[in-house]
């Protein structure tokens, strides 16, 4: 028995494929499946989080409904993913913030813009909120650069405590194999297999969307996406040291690394969660998880905007709207923070773990 | 239907598609007429895994050499002789180029997944299994402009003289029910679907039998033209039939219903008695058997028996074994007479002789003194928990069928070829197997009899 409906809904569908195995070749989840016989909870939240929605194994399944075997394994890993992440969450009084996520991200998400707004205005008169101001230390005439930097470490801290003790969770949970985390040649490979989504392409063909022709364009959009947070992310790194180090403030000049930076992850930011956007929109209900829908969409829309409003601080920066824009910008990332172990952002690092677990196994049965 | 087609085929399975796109590919309009809904289209196609080829040398997907002559000793092997060698040979030649062929219509096979040790020899797999395989043809077809319609049972055929003139269907399309075409390909698969059918050559037993593929293959294309004067093939008794779990559902249970488990115990009937050597050969090779075996005994019902230190030796399976502490507590689940079932094992353990067990060889684990022998991996079977499956036979595929000749065109009796009919697949697979069974080539017969029929349909209309 499970703990959950949806994991002993998992358990039955492992072990229908575990008897067919015509998948193994599509991706990780099948191999990692025919390691086993039976399922504990760990392993199918381990198995769950290794499948990357491509949807293959849906649409080459010959006993997917109406036939009455009812085999779908991406909608059932799906939920009991979604489920999973909301199980390992830290602390365990905020899991329940999964299950509306995307009501609690645009409340969050609200109140931190008004605050930000408000803290300016307030701190500062009105005048200074709605001023031009430019050149270098522009941005601190609004909030001292140590006010903004105790803020943003904070909330920041905050997320990786938190992403840190669910990734505990989830590790203690799915059994974690010996020497897991000293096998170097596991850990690159896993790194290489996030890196380039090796398993969302239906074992090559493509992302199976919204009907059983494959495309590749989840899997593209999904690399802007990555690839654009991951030069913001790179961005603020570089300013925060150029503050620090070279004692160099901001805002940068156009050709800057920290805005040049920003600048291409912002427009990956922009391409990405925009294309995700209406992937979804397309993709055959069937296949999704309708209840969380909101969760992955409001994660999506926190990208979005934060793209949005930092490339529109570039553009604005030197007039009259600065202000407001700056506000609304730090507004956008403090609550992108703050609700990072809270929403889809986890999904990521869950299955990046789940990977290393995986490669790790792999080459365990190799050496066997 | 008002437009008049070079080429209709009928069926929607591999051999159908493989006959579509090569007709298409050599300039004809071709219409496709599916009876199943789109789900299930494709009949047994859906189910399969991989297809049997010649081939001389190794290649990515494929450990090899596997010449022609060794597939046709394979073939000869388990036919015992009964298959038509020119056509044998034929299909075995044509079965090289099929291996690439397939893949130009955007098949795709599945590569090794741990180095080389998971290759095959003898078989190619397809990548995500058999509906992925007929996915990629139905897309290759439509891209190429082959008209198809689902939920379209042809119900009737008008043939004159050996020509075939249009087909009747079942439902009204855009008007119409009848669809004419210049010439014909049949590639409707077997009868093994059709339980009456089954009846008049198994008697009651076929009640208890189960279908294995699709509920969609009532053989109706192949007893009109059989009707019309096509010359028949093949012993109606004979078909691909093997032991599944007696729990699978009625049709359609697929690939996952099955045992192989029946070396690492011993199988009996509803009387507890044994009625067969379970270690006769490597399980693959007899896997086939055991349906006609199971048949065979009473209310067709018999019980793989084994107990618990085997039981991670075979694939995990869809029903869990039926367990018992003891054997009669076994028995009284099996609704089986425990005094009998208790004697059963006790004289069969008893006969077991010492050896050293390799289930990957025939090994000298084997019995003494009681009928029938077990004559390979006899071990005792002494280690509660005592297990069972419980197994009925399950009919993959039936043998008799439309004479054909090497161009797929199906022959009248008295040996005229028909002006304008082909045939392919599961439809005329008993000219080359006669009985018996070898994994594989029943993807073969219909790629290899499709794309010929395909090719010689076109042909022939254009004319
Ligand atoms: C569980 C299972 C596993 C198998 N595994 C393998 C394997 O791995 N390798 C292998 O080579 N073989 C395998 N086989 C055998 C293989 O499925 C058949 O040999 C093959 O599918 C025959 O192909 P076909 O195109 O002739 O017929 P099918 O694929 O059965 O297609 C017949 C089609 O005709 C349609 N039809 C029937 N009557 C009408 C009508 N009146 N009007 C319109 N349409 C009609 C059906 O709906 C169906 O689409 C397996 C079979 C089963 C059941
Ligand atoms: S998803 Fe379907 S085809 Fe794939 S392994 Fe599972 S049961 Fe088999
Ligand atoms: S990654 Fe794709 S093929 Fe693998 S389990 Fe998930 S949906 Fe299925």
């Amino acid at each position: 028995m499970h703990g959950t409906r949806i994991l002993q809904e998992a358990d039955r569908l492992m072990t229908v494929c575990n008897s067919c195995r015509y998948c193994e070749g599509l991706c990780a989840v099948f191999p990692a499946m025919e390691m086993r016989r039976a399922f504990s909870d760990g392993d199918l939240n381990y198995l769950a989080n290794l499948c990357h929605a491509c949807g293959a194994c849906y649409t080459d399944c010959q006993f997917s409904p109406p036939h009455e075997f009812n085999v779908n394994v991406p909608k059932t890993l799906a939920i009991a993913r979604a489920e999973s992440y909301a199980a390992y969450a830290w602390p365990r009084a905020l899991a329940g913030a999964f299950a509306r996520n995307g009501l609690v991200i645009s409340l969050i998400a609200a109140l931190s813009v008004a605050t930000f707004i408000f803290g300016f205005a307030a701190a500062n008169d009105p005048g200074v909120l709605y001023g031009i101001h430019t050149g270098p230390g522009a941005f601190y005439q609004l909030m001292p650069h140590n006010a903004m930097a105790l803020l943003f470490g904070l909330a920041f801290l905050y997320a990786i405590l938190a992403l840190a003790m669910g990734v505990r969770a989830f590790w203690r949970d799915i059994g974690e194999p010996v020497g897991m985390t000293t096998d170097r040649k596991a850990l690159l490979q896993a790194i290489r297999d996030a890196g380039e989504l090796r398993y969302l392409d239906g074992g090559g063909v493509g992302c199976f969307n919204e009907d059983d022709r494959p495309t590749d364009r989840r899997k593209l959009y999904h690399h802007f996406t990555f690839y654009g947070f991951a030069l913001c992310f790179a961005a603020t790194c570089v300013g925060t040291l150029y503050h620090y180090l070279l004692a160099r403030e901001a805002p940068y000049a156009w050709w800057d690394l920290p805005v040049v930076l920003g600048t291409l992850g912002g427009l990956g930011l922009v391409v990405g969660p925009i294309g995700l956007l209406s992937q979804k929109w397309k993709r055959d209900r069937v296949l999704v998880d309708e209840q969380r829908m909101g969760m992955d969409t409001a994660f999506i829309m926190m990208l979005l905007l934060t793209s949005i409003t930092g490339l529109a601080l570039l553009l604005w920066r030197e007039t009259g709207a600065m202000g407001p824009l700056l506000a609304l910008h730090l507004g956008v990332v403090f609550a992108l923070f703050i609700t990072m172990p809270y929403g889809k952002f986890v999904h990521g690092i869950y299955r990046f773990v789940a990977l290393v677990r995986y490669a790790r196994e792999r080459r365990m049965m190799e050496h066997s | 239907m008002t437009r008049r087609f070079d080429v209709l085929v009928i069926g929607g399975g591999n051999a159908a598609l493989c006959a579509a796109i090569s007709a298409r590919r050599a300039g004809a309009s071709v219409l496709v007429l599916e009876g199943a809904p789109k789900f299930y289209r494709g009949g047994n196609t859906r189910h399969t895994r991989n297809m049997r080829c010649a081939h001389d040398a190794a290649t990515e997907i494929l450990t090899g050499p596997y010449t022609e002559e060794e597939f046709w000793k394979d073939l000869l092997l388990v036919t015992g002789g009964q298959t038509d060698e020119e056509l044998a040979r034929f299909m075995i030649h044509e079965s090289k180029d099929i291996l690439n062929w397939i893949v130009e219509q955007g098949v795709r096979w599945q590569p090794s997944l741990g180095g080389t040790l998971s290759l095959g020899r003898t078989n190619s797999f397809f990548l995500g299994g058999g509906r992925a395989m007929l996915n990629a043809l139905y897309r290759t077809a439509e891209q190429l402009g082959v008209d198809i319609l689902y939920n379209a049972e042809v119900t009737d055929l008008r043939i004159e003289d050996g020509m075939f003139l249009s087909a009747q269907l079942k439902q009204p399309v855009n008007g119409k029910t009848e669809v004419r075409a210049s010439t014909l390909v049949a590639a409707a698969g077997g009868f093994e679907a059709n339980i009456e059918w089954l009846k008049e050559h198994w008697g009651e037993a076929a009640d208890n039998f189960l279908i294995r593929g699709t509920p969609y293959n009532r053989g109706s294309i192949l007893k009109m033209l059989l009707a019309r004067g096509v010359q028949e093939i093949g012993d109606p008794t004979q078909c691909h039939a093997v032991a599944i779990d007696a729990r699978a559902p009625k049709f359609d249970g697929g690939i996952i219903t099955r045992h192989d488990s029946v070396v690492f115990g011993i199988v009996v009937n509803k009387h507890a008695q044994r009625f067969y050597d379970e270690g006769e050969d490597i399980w693959p090779k007899r896997y086939a058997i055991w349906g006609r075996l199971v048949a065979a005994q009473p209310e067709q019902i018999a019980y793989i028996i084994f107990d618990s230190t085997v039981v991670t030796s075979f694939m995990p399976t869809l029903f869990p074994p039926i367990a018992g502490q003891t054997v009669a507590e076994l028995a009284g689940k099996l609704e089986l007479d425990p005094a009998a079932l208790e004697k059963t094992i006790t004289e069969f353990n008893a006969a077991v002789q010492p050896g050293t067990f390799d289930h990957t060889i025939l090994d000298d684990c084997r019995t003494e003194g009681i009928t029938p022998p077990k004559t390979h991996w006899a071990r005792k079977i002494e280690t509660p928990p005592y297990l069972a499956y419980p197994v009925r036979p399950g009919i993959t595929f039936t043998y008799l069928g439309t004479r054909v000749n090497k161009q797929a065109r199906m022959l009248m009796k008295g040996g005229k070829p028909s002006a304008n009919m082909f045939a392919a697949g599961e439809i005329m697979a008993g000219n080359v197997l006669g009985k018996g069974y070898a994994a594989g080539i029943g993807m073969t017969i219909g790629s290899v009899f499709g794309r010929v029929a395909g090719r010689e349909a076109a042909k022939n209309a254009r004319n």
